[in-house]
């Protein structure tokens, strides 16, 4: 399994010195396939790294810068459109906020948070500096706009970025309800007109994403990102591990969060400390968690995804977290008639 | 996966994977006079994958995929494999390639000079490239073209020639037969036959030259020599290029220096033998 290998590496990058061809070519393909190719490239010493490899690193790291200006350039675009301050989620986040979760991270689409009040303004300001929606279909607006977290995503139709506007932290059907309020409340400014979450809702928010939301499609690189962020804020306030699991109670994420923790710690070695009352943390691995290892690492040497039924699986609990049965069922059925089949 | 072959073209070594042997087998024919990576890591891994479960045996279908790849790829039928290996080297190097400017171009070198020629699909760029390189020029590349954003030399990726329906037969009686791949009928572009480079070509695959001439060819029209202004010519170079965005202001330096030193003209040419003539007369004249 490379995914393995992949963490192997990013936990402990003198690996690589035991590495021969077939094992470097199955690390760049995994590293690719994750998006975790520029982390990877900024881990690695190049003294122990191979000849032929060393253009392939240089090369990743060159992507990553370009992303992080590209990425900041548009969140100011944003800013600039919607004439007011933008809270910034995610990768752009980490890239604003000078994070080390933000180093070499790829990032795609730009995400913003919003109040809800704001939103219908904030389209019309969106719409006329020239962001576009993407899905024409009207099934699929009708469904964002009930029932999920961010407005159907939008494209600009000079620069080709996508810009996902959220206005709350998760689909508005699934079972935990973050308290949004008191997080665009507690926002910390990076710049005059950027922003980011105060540190203990930006792992809330990650952790949210990664389980309680999708099919872990990407979970790797989201949870090297719970991890990075972990130990950087571990390392300004040593009982940050308190406020966090506190702030993720009262945000009703404490299993996503303990659980995220688990695995980043597993996976990573994250620095974590067993806690007694009044808040228990045990970062002993559950059963189930061997599961969500087996979907994270579920990546071969050619960069192919394997271990199909179980990211079936996964498939299936994303859509069940999401809805109640009836509901999911019938969106289902729409989907189907509509010819979309999952992978 | 099942089968694999690794080579190198030009400055890129590739990883191939296949679930199938024969587009492999027959990729290993036509290069076999390319040098072999041996204990190097790829720069890129591609993958010839069957699109569904069944599709391995089943009329067999294939996903062409790798490090970069396009989800909304169109499947091809097992007959075409060899097409889409070479497609799925070309898709990573349209998406992947940084250490250059990569221009969709054809080119050729005579006295360490290059002549580019760019131009859409079916503009005669290709048939071109592939007729000079039999008549004392030598071959760098029928689709790629790799400017250094240092130097400013254009590098080789002589790949084996794409040659499309009218250009087969053209070719075909000029070469000997050793160096043409099979015909793969009834392709998305309609029928294509591949041609192997010369021995130089391949030989020199990492000798590159000072761009000399660019022309915009375009076949099937009245013998006709316009001229470009820089301004046109820039536009239309970064519109050929896969990787100038991403390369961010050293492509923008690159392609500024090329569209300043190199003199650019567009042509019309009802034939090849119209076409061999026009270059040969604006190559003295202006390189």
């Amino acid at each position: 399994m490379s995914a393995a290998l992949l963490v192997s590496v990013l936990r402990d990058p003198d690996v690589v010195s035991a590495l021969d061809e077939a094992g470097w070519n199955a690390l760049i393909a995994a590293a690719r396939a994750e998006r975790l190719i520029g982390t990877l490239a900024l881990a690695l010493d190049e003294r122990c790294v191979p000849e032929s490899v060393r253009p392939i690193l240089a090369d990743a790291r060159l992507d990553a810068a370009r992303e992080a200006r590209q990425a900041l350039w548009e969140a100011d675009r944003a800013a600039e459109a919607l004439g007011e301050p933008v809270l910034l989620l995610k990768g752009t986040a980490y890239a604003a906020a000078g994070l080390k979760a933000g180093e070499g991270r790829f990032i795609g689409d730009l995400d913003i948070l919003l109040p809800q009040k704001e939103l219908s303004q904030a389209e019309d300001r969106l719409i006329a500096a020239g962001w576009e929606w993407v899905k024409e279909d009207a099934y699929d607006d009708a469904y964002y706009r009930q029932w999920m977290h961010e407005l159907p995503p939008m494209i600009h139709r000079e620069r080709d970025r996508m810009i996902d506007v959220h206005h709350t932290i998760l689909p508005l059907t699934a079972r935990p309800t973050p308290d949004v309020e008191v997080m665009l409340a507690d926002a910390v400014p990076v710049t005059d007109r950027l922003s980011v979450l105060a540190p203990e809702d930006m792992i809330c928010h990650s952790a949210a994403h990664l389980f309680a939301d999708g099919d872990l499609a990407g979970g790797l690189r989201n949870l090297w990102d719970i991890h990075c962020l972990y130990c950087e804020f571990r390392e300004r306030r040593p009982d940050f591990d308190l406020a966090l699991l506190e702030r993720a109670a009262e945000h009703q994420l404490y299993a996503v969060v303990l659980r995220a923790l688990r695995l980043a710690h597993g996976l990573f070695g994250s620095p974590v400390r067993q806690l007694g009352a009044p808040i228990q943390a045990d970062y002993c691995l559950r059963w189930s968690d061997r599961l969500f290892i087996a979907r994270l690492l579920a990546r071969d040497g050619w960069g192919r995804e394997t271990r199909k039924l179980l990211r079936f699986a996964f498939y299936v609990r994303s859509h069940w977290l999401r809805m109640p049965p009836l509901m999911l069922a019938r969106h289902l059925l729409t989907k189907w008639r509509k010819g979309h089949r999952p992978v | 996966m099942r089968h694999q072959l690794s080579l190198t073209i030009g400055p890129a070594s590739f990883r191939i994977g296949s679930a199938w042997r024969q587009p492999l087998q027959q990729l290993a024919e036509l290069y076999e006079g390319y040098p072999r990576p041996s204990g190097e890591t790829a720069d890129f891994t591609v993958r010839l994958e069957p699109t569904a479960l069944l599709r391995k045996w089943f009329r067999p279908s294939i996903f062409i995929t790798g490090d970069h790849g396009l989800a909304d790829a169109a499947p091809m039928s097992l007959n075409h494999g060899l097409l889409a290996a070479e497609m799925g080297m070309n898709l990573q190097m349209a998406l992947g390639w940084r250490r250059h400017l990569l221009l969709h171009a054809s080119s050729v070198e005579k006295d360490g000079r290059a002549l580019v020629m760019t131009g859409e699909s079916g503009s005669g760029k290709s048939t071109l490239a592939a007729q000079l390189g039999e008549r004392g020029w030598r071959l760098m590349g029928d689709e790629f073209a790799l400017l250094d954003l240092v130097t400013g030399e254009l590098l080789p990726f002589p790949r084996l020639v794409s040659l499309k329906n009218g250009a087969i037969d053209v070719i075909a009686a000029e070469v000997s037969a050793d160096r043409m791949g099979p015909l793969l009928g009834n392709t998305a572009k309609g029928d294509i036959r591949h041609l192997v480079p010369r021995d130089d070509a391949v030989a020199r695959m990492r000798v590159g030259a000072r761009p000399a001439l660019l022309l915009f060819p375009r076949f099937g029209h009245a013998v006709d020599v316009r001229p470009v202004g820089q301004g046109e010519v820039f536009m239309r170079l970064t519109q050929a290029s896969t990787n100038y965005v991403a390369l961010g202001e050293a492509g923008f330096g690159a392609l500024t220096r090329f569209v300043k030193h190199v003199p650019a003209r567009a042509i019309d040419f009802p034939s090849g033998e119209d076409a061999i003539a026009m270059v040969e007369r604006l190559w003295e004249e202006l390189a």
